[in-house]
């Protein structure tokens, strides 16, 4: 492959593939899946519902209501179906691109808009979800995840924790560090490492000179490569893995093949950086258009299916534009709140002065 | 009373926590089986089990990064860092994830995790093993910074520390885990974030912490001699600092001189120094002086008796405030 030759087109080695991108179902030796049409329904609906979000997202962004947004277009099957292997007790740590999961965590779609749009910095209780919150430096989650999963094999619960991380994050020191954790505390983890192929400008050879899944063997634990657009493929291997997490049999690393369709995030210029053929390329393996493809051949679905599910995501979207829009401005004060749990002098006293000071204005004070 | 040193005051402190709620477990390099380099946690974990007292990688990162996951489930971890100098592969997790994760929950989140840490030098030791790292992190909103400099607050402090539901970076005073004192094992502390005057005097304050509190202890006793009464204070508390008992001292002494082995240059004692200036403004007869490490890297450690504060420098900023 020459450095400008189209990335990760080529279908790599190893991968788990059950359903084709021209929705063929294909039969792997190790994974299988039974899924009713009423089952591959809901797939589908999650898939078209996180796409109309995260397109949404992109438009609020672009019109000014949003200061930036990390989409996921292209890593919906991935998300969703790792997403739906989880379990109410099971505990999942995300980037910040993980729509799709928080989705399937019943996170409301407006309250990830709140960190971009920068009335705060997260705002949901992870407790409520087993959603943690978005985590920006790149790979911190990963020790958190090990963590908790340590917690929850000292509690004896039966629930595994599953984390969120990239291609470019495997880089870091902490993903390494939550490798080597995991495995020699045998902890209830799984790893689940989307390769989007690029980490902002640079392609995954600037991160990794073997397949990424391979990593695993080195510090001890099993590695499975998953075809990341394969929605059937991603919920059985994750599955699996939660499985033997919660079985005791430690911790397991996904390595999602996929690809980000867009943007790194609002802000970044892919056509600086990588081809047109491979975006194209990419396109013919869309992680939606399979299941439809799938539905419709076997007659699970019928045109007033795919019309309903496509309704149901424009309302979405207008709902999620409405209450974006409707979103209050934080008051000055609030950014003193939640600094510290219990009352702290310095902060108290700053807070004081600080209102008291901006009261002057209110009061008709000049400048 | 028991007589305890520092080190094993530290040690009764975490046992008495560990007995007292099941969620609190202490993790870290070697505080196993060896109780820690300098047997802080011996034998921890021959009475609480491996499940509570983790012998961790070798990975100060990872330390913070699983305590940070353990705090999530509910547990209360008191993390080990072997030496001040080994803390900074650990600062991306203090500084982004342990300081900030609460706010960035809205307050649904709590994260009572305990950062040990042996700070300072005058042991003798190779670099790295003798900082005091101590202003990185009262600079960082949300965590809480405390130092103890004596057996019997160590005692209750770590106590405390555990149980406060904020995170907490906790200075020990390496060269002083074998100081000794008299504990009343059930007796309370006091509150972890005041200071305490542990001289009272009129004419000029010391403000000092962890192991520069003995240090101006004796440079008060070597002042009486020559007639000079000073008073001096133990922070106790680097954040929040608690500047009641520092006004109403300097307020009437007139003088203050602030001491730490960090270096002077935007250590903390630039933030005493400027917040006493604006409080205590009238009643002050000479500049807030600073007494410190050098703007050098920790030096080798036969250089350290030049390096550090000592009795003779204390006493000669005591002098030059009374040069104005």
């Amino acid at each position: 492959m020459t450095a400008d030759a189209p990335r990760g087109v080529d279908a790599p080695p190893d991968l788990v593939q059950l359903l084709t991108p021209e929705g063929e179902r294909v039969d792997h030796p190790d994974y299988d899946i039974e899924l009713t049409a009423e089952e591959v329904r809901s797939l589908y609906r999650d898939l078209v519902l996180v796409r109309r979000v995260d397109l949404e997202a992109v438009a609020l962004q672009r019109q000014g209501e949003l200061g930036l947004w990390a989409s996921l277009l292209g890593q919906e099957a991935a998300q969703i179906g790792s997403g739906r292997a989880l379990t109410t007790a099971d505990m999942a740590f995300p980037t910040y691109r993980e729509h799709g999961v928080a989705w399937c965590r019943d996170v409301d779609p407006v309250k990830l808009l709140g960190m971009f749009r920068g009335v705060n910095h997260g705002g949901w209780d992870p407790a409520e979800h087993n959603f943690h919150l978005y985590t920006i430096v790149i790979g911190s989650q990963t020790l958190h995840a090990v963590g908790y999963a340590m917690g929850v094999q000292r509690d004896g619960a039966d629930a595994a924790t599953i984390v969120y991380f990239g291609d470019g994050a495997s880089a870091q020191g902490d993903v390494n560090e939550a490798f080597i954790w995991a495995s020699v505390f045998n902890a209830p983890v799984v790893f689940f490492c989307q390769n989007n192929q690029w980490a902002i400008s640079q392609p995954m050879e600037r991160q990794t000179k073997i397949p990424l899944y391979q990593r695993a063997s080195g510090f001890g634990f099993p590695g499975v490569r998953v075809d990341g657009n394969d929605v059937f493929a991603c919920l059985a291997v994750t599955r699996q893995a939660l499985r033997n997490a919660r079985e005791g049999q430690g911790p397991t690393l996904i390595e999602a093949y996929t690809y980000r369709m867009g943007a790194h995030t609002t802000s970044d210029d892919p056509t600086r950086y990588r081809l047109a053929d491979e975006l194209e390329a990419w396109k013919l393996k869309d992680p939606i258009e399979r299941v439809k493809a799938y539905l419709f051949k076997n007659q699970f679905a019928d045109q007033e299916f795919f019309d309903k599910v496509d309704a149901e995501a424009d309302a979405l979207g207008k709902d999620v534009r409405a209450r974006c829009l409707a979103m209050p401005d934080p008051k000055p004060g609030a950014m003193f709140q939640h600094v510290y749990t219990e009352p702290h002098a310095l902060l108290d006293e700053e807070r004081e002065q600080y209102l008291t000071y901006l009261a002057g204005f209110e009061a008709g004070g000049e400048r | 009373m028991t007589t305890l040193t520092l080190g094993k005051a530290l040690n009764a402190g975490m046992r008495r926590a560990m007995e007292s709620d099941p969620k609190v477990l202490v993790m870290g390099e070697d505080v196993g089986k060896l109780g820690g380099v300098f047997r802080v946690t011996d034998g921890l974990q021959k009475d609480f089990g491996e499940d509570r007292v983790i012998d961790t990688p070798l990975a100060e990162s990872g330390i913070i990064g699983t305590a940070i996951g353990l705090a999530l489930r509910g547990y209360r971890p008191i993390c080990e860092i072997q030496f001040d100098g080994f803390v900074f592969p650990a600062a991306d997790q203090i500084i982004t994830q342990l300081a900030k994760m609460p706010l960035r929950s809205l307050g649904a989140l709590k994260l009572p995790v305990v950062v040990r840490i042996p700070c300072g030098g005058g042991i003798g030791a190779v670099e790295h093993h003798s900082e005091s790292p101590e202003a990185y992190f009262t600079h960082t909103s949300g965590l809480r910074v405390v130092a103890c400099s004596n057996p019997v607050d160590a005692y209750t402090m770590i106590q405390d520390a555990v149980r406060c539901d904020d995170p907490i970076i906790f200075f020990e005073p390496k060269r002083r885990y074998w100081d000794k004192a008299d504990i009343d094992l059930d007796a309370p502390g006091l509150p972890l974030d005041r200071a305490r005057v542990v001289r009272p005097g009129r004419d000029v304050t010391l403000v000092a912490y962890g192991p520069m509190v003995k240090t101006c202890l004796e440079a008060a006793a070597a002042a009486e001699e020559d007639g000079r009464d000073l008073e001096v204070i133990d922070l106790r508390s680097l954040n929040p600092l608690d500047m009641a008992v520092l006004e109403e001292s300097v307020q009437r002494t007139g003088r203050c001189v602030v001491v730490h082995e960090a270096p002077i240059f935007t250590g903390l004692g630039a933030e005493v120094a400027a917040r006493v200036s604006e409080r205590c403004f009238y009643h002050l007869e000479s500049p807030v002086l600073r007494v410190g490490g050098f703007s050098t890297p920790y030096p080798p450690s036969r250089l350290e008796e030049y390096y550090l504060p000592d009795l003779d420098r204390v006493l000669d900023a005591v002098d030059r405030t009374f040069a104005y």
